[in-house]
């Protein structure tokens, strides 16, 4: 079941095109990640979902209702966290989740207490003293204390402890196991790659590569490490071979995906005494497309 | 090694001096041309001693001392006298706000944000920020009492020889000095740059009352003042110079206190007991109307006891403003012309459109306060969560109205309840309200204005201030200056009628409440569909 689906989505500020025709859907019970450089448009598109901007063309949609027309309703269903929670100075943490809770509608008392507990929020503060990452705790204590079906996260973690980030982690895959859906924009890709079934790839407005981690994956370069009896020469000529470089461990280079047959035949006829293959990571699979704007316009 | 308390204080005051050197001179610069354009003012307007002695007899009333402090000389109101009677004490207070804000941003406001810490790990003694500070605002109120004290003799006006001069700046000076001092004391004490200034005003609001209660009734109260301190030098009457030592004395005092205890406690930490908030909100919080009006709470009461004051001053003065009125026999007969209403009551219609002008000052700013919420992003809390634009917009506006409508109800009231405590034939409780409560479609309609901007064009939101200044100028001027009437009826103002003096015109009255709400219609349609900003 599509729990969030966009199709074709545009959304220009004057001249500046922020969006150009961004589709993707989330399934329900999955986590989808959002990544990107910063102005790349994730907050854009996540604030055209939130009905805060009206879209300049194409449309989207959460439960199937149309989320500039019908947000009030989707509202009652979902959890939002930003990236930079603006919290009112004089109010204290613990009056702020509760009129979060209060506005979104239905919420478990005790769920509240327990997320501040874990999260080791000190709700009688004003908000005034505390520091960015207590700030983002306010906003996740609010977010997973609400029973909602579709949380959207802005690069939730941003100011939080490596502790807290973990907390984190485990209430996104609680949330998961409840079959309850996630939408992520981080720009922690490890955090992303952990948590992660698909992920979309945004540069400059526009959605440039998206699916699982596996697909991606598959469609580039593996990396192999390579050390054999005889001389490993003329792997550098082959195609598909990329940046090769000798190592202590031995040959370390890339290969393609569609390659990788061709080399291993040529390989195992030198006598391999060690193979190590590891999949890209998705910082690999990131900075492939970030290096590629570099060449574009060089 | 020894501990050196006051290492670098010399390099610390350059610093502070070089950081805060603007400001100080925009507010001495801002004090000095109010105190002489004032004081050239009381010269130009009242030049004969019977124009004097006139206003003399409107000043002598309890509500008056209240507010201004004792008029010494009142007998022989030379400018002097008049200045150091309606000016001292409010320059003193302005001069308070400067040293407590000041004094509060650099000590536990730097405390607060880490600047105190970075230059605590440097080679700077313990004391010496502080002592820097209260240095270069010691200075500040030096540069001030100069200032004031040269403007003033340059005038070159009789009744002000340079010498009292300088001392009328000393007294705004001293009282400065000596709130540096209760900030700099507060600030050991307080947690938070918020509760050091909070406390500080506090205590500028207790000293106020102590002496306005001190003044009407029982004169050593006064003396408990630190205001009423500076009022006793009775400048350009007697010239005490003895009040001034109470106030350095007070204020070495504290500065002391806040040595003694800054040496004792840990940066960063207070010594009062900051207690913490509610851990669970109210459920009167828990709307968008609850969440605007409490954010709006301090705003509203500080609003509501400035228009209460601004009702009771001029109700105060209509007492002997009547007394004059019936012993000038030639006005008197005017009166009888225009159908049996004394001139007080025709005057009172001018004033509720004055006070209503003011009034809607703060109801324009409450319901500002949605866009100001949106400019610091804080609407997305709120948007993203199961609330339609229509509610919180409703929210604000309701808001602006029910408070904007009070403010201009409690400076009504205010102004009958001085009346009648003045007046020889008081006036009729249900005329005066009558004659205030017409404008209120007036003060619903900037509000409207306001909405039409805030919903279509968020970024010209500041014409409809201008609207009210206009509004202010052509309605209150217009009749001094004999304009057509035009520029009057483009305002909301000039079509109120103006009871009692003429006929109640309900027609007008229900254009106006129309006019409000079809703008507020337009204003929450463009609201419902542009862009937000956060």
């Amino acid at each position: 079941m599509t729990v969030l689906h966009i199709n074709q989505l545009s959304k220009r500020f004057g001249k500046f095109q922020a969006l150009k025709d961004v589709s993707f859907s989330i399934e329900k019970g999955e986590i989808f990640g959002f990544i990107g450089p910063n102005g790349a448009g994730k907050s854009t598109t996540i604030r055209t979902l939130l009905g805060i901007l009206k879209p300049s063309s194409g449309s989207a949609s959460i439960f199937g209702m149309d989320v500039w027309k019908e947000s009030v309703s989707i509202h009652e269903r979902i959890a939002y966290v930003p990236g930079d929670a603006n919290l009112w100075p004089n109010l204290t943490g613990g009056e702020v989740i509760d009129l979060f809770l209060k506005l979104r509608g239905s919420h478990k008392p005790e769920k509240k207490q327990e997320l501040i507990e874990r999260f080791q929020l000190d709700p009688s503060k004003k908000c005034r003293t505390y520091s960015k990452g207590n700030r983002q705790k306010v906003a996740l204590v609010a977010a997973f204390a609400s029973d909602a079906e579709l949380f959207i996260l802005d690069e939730p973690t941003s100011g939080l402890d490596p502790l807290m980030e973990r907390v984190f982690q485990e209430c996104v895959l609680e949330a998961k196991s409840q079959g309850k859906s996630v939408l992520l924009s981080s720009h922690i890709l490890s955090e992303v790659e952990r948590l992660c079934d698909r992920v979309a790839i945004i540069r400059q407005g526009e959605i440039i590569e998206s699916g699982s981690l596996e697909e991606m994956r598959h469609l580039t370069r593996t990396n192999l490490v390579i050390e054999t009896k005889e001389p490993l020469n003329g792997i550098s000529s082959m195609t598909g071979v990329h940046t090769v470089k000798e190592t202590e461990k031995g040959t370390a280079l890339q290969v393609d995906a569609e390659a990788l047959d061709e080399v291993i035949k040529k390989v195992s006829t030198l006598g391999i005494v060690r193979l190590e293959s590891t999949p890209p990571t998705l910082e690999d699979l990131f900075m492939r497309h970030y290096e590629g704007t570099g060449s574009d316009q060089a | 090694m020894s501990l050196k308390p006051f290492y670098q204080t010399g390099s610390l005051i350059k610093f502070y001096l070089r950081t805060d050197f603007l400001k100080i001179l925009i507010w001495t610069i801002s004090i000095t041309a109010l105190t002489m354009l004032t004081a050239w003012a009381f010269e130009d307007l009242y030049p004969s001693e019977a124009e004097r002695l006139a206003i003399a007899e409107t000043m002598k009333n309890p509500a008056m001392t209240a507010m201004v402090g004792p008029g010494y000389g009142i007998e022989n109101y030379t400018t002097g006298a008049m200045m150091a009677h309606q000016m001292l004490l409010f320059t003193a207070i302005l001069a308070a706000v400067m040293t407590i804000l000041m004094t509060a941003k650099h000590t536990r406001g730097d405390e607060e944000d880490g600047r105190a810490e970075m230059i605590s790990s440097l080679p700077a003694g313990r004391l010496a920020p502080l002592t820097s500070v209260l240095a270069v605002v010691g200075l500040s109120q030096l540069l001030l009492a100069v200032s004031i004290g040269t403007a003033l003799s340059g005038l070159n006006i009789e009744s002000m020889p340079p010498g009292a001069s300088f001392l009328y700046g000393a007294a705004i000076g001293g009282t400065g000095l000596f709130f540096a001092g209760v900030t700099a004391v507060f600030a050991q004490l307080s947690e938070s740059s918020r509760g050091t200034s909070g406390f500080a005003f506090l205590i500028l609001g207790v000293s106020y009352l102590v002496r306005a209660i001190g003044d009407v009734s029982m004169e050593t109260l006064s003396w408990l003042s630190p205001l009423g301190w500076a009022l006793k030098t009775e400048v350009y009457v007697s010239n005490l110079v003895s009040p001034l030592v109470l106030l350095s004395a007070g204020s070495s005092a504290l500065a002391l206190a806040a040595f003694g205890l800054m040496l004792k406690r840990d940066l960063g930490s207070g010594m009062l007991p900051s207690k913490p908030g509610r851990s669970n909100a109210s459920p009167l919080l828990l709307s968008p109307f609850g969440l605007a009006l409490r954010l709006l709470r301090t705003s509203v009461i500080v609003w509501a006891v400035a228009l209460m004051a601004i009702g009771a001053s001029y109700g105060s003065v209509l007492g002997d403003l009547e007394s004059f009125f019936s012993s000038n026999e030639m006005l008197s007969n005017m009166v009888n012309a225009t159908g049996g209403l004394s001139l007080t009551e025709q005057f009172i219609s001018m004033l509720m459109a004055i006070m209503s002008m003011m009034a809607a000052v703060p109801a324009l700013m409450f319901f500002y306060k949605l866009k100001s919420e949106e400019n610091k992003s804080r609407m997305e809390n709120i948007y993203a969560r199961a609330v339609s634009r229509q509610k919180v917009f409703l929210s604000y506006l309701a808001v602006a109205v029910v408070f904007g409508s009070l403010m201009m109800i409690i400076a009504t009231v205010s102004l009958w309840g001085a009346s009648v405590s003045v007046m020889e034939e008081p006036l009729g409780f249900a005329v005066v309200l009558k004659s205030g409560l017409v404008y209120l479609p007036a003060i619903w309609v900037m509000i409207g204005i306001g909405a039409v901007f805030t919903g279509i064009k968020p970024g010209l939101t500041g014409l409809a201030w201008g609207y009210l200044i206009y509004s202010f100028l052509v309605v209150y001027l217009g009749g001094l200056l004999q304009l057509p009437d035009w520029p009057g009826q483009l305002s909301p103002f000039g079509h109120v009628p103006q009871i009692p003096g003429e006929e109640i015109s309900w027609l007008s009255l229900m254009i106006l409440t129309v006019i409000s709400l079809a703008l507020t219609i337009v204003g929450l349609r463009g609201y419902q569909q542009r862009d937000l900003k956060g």
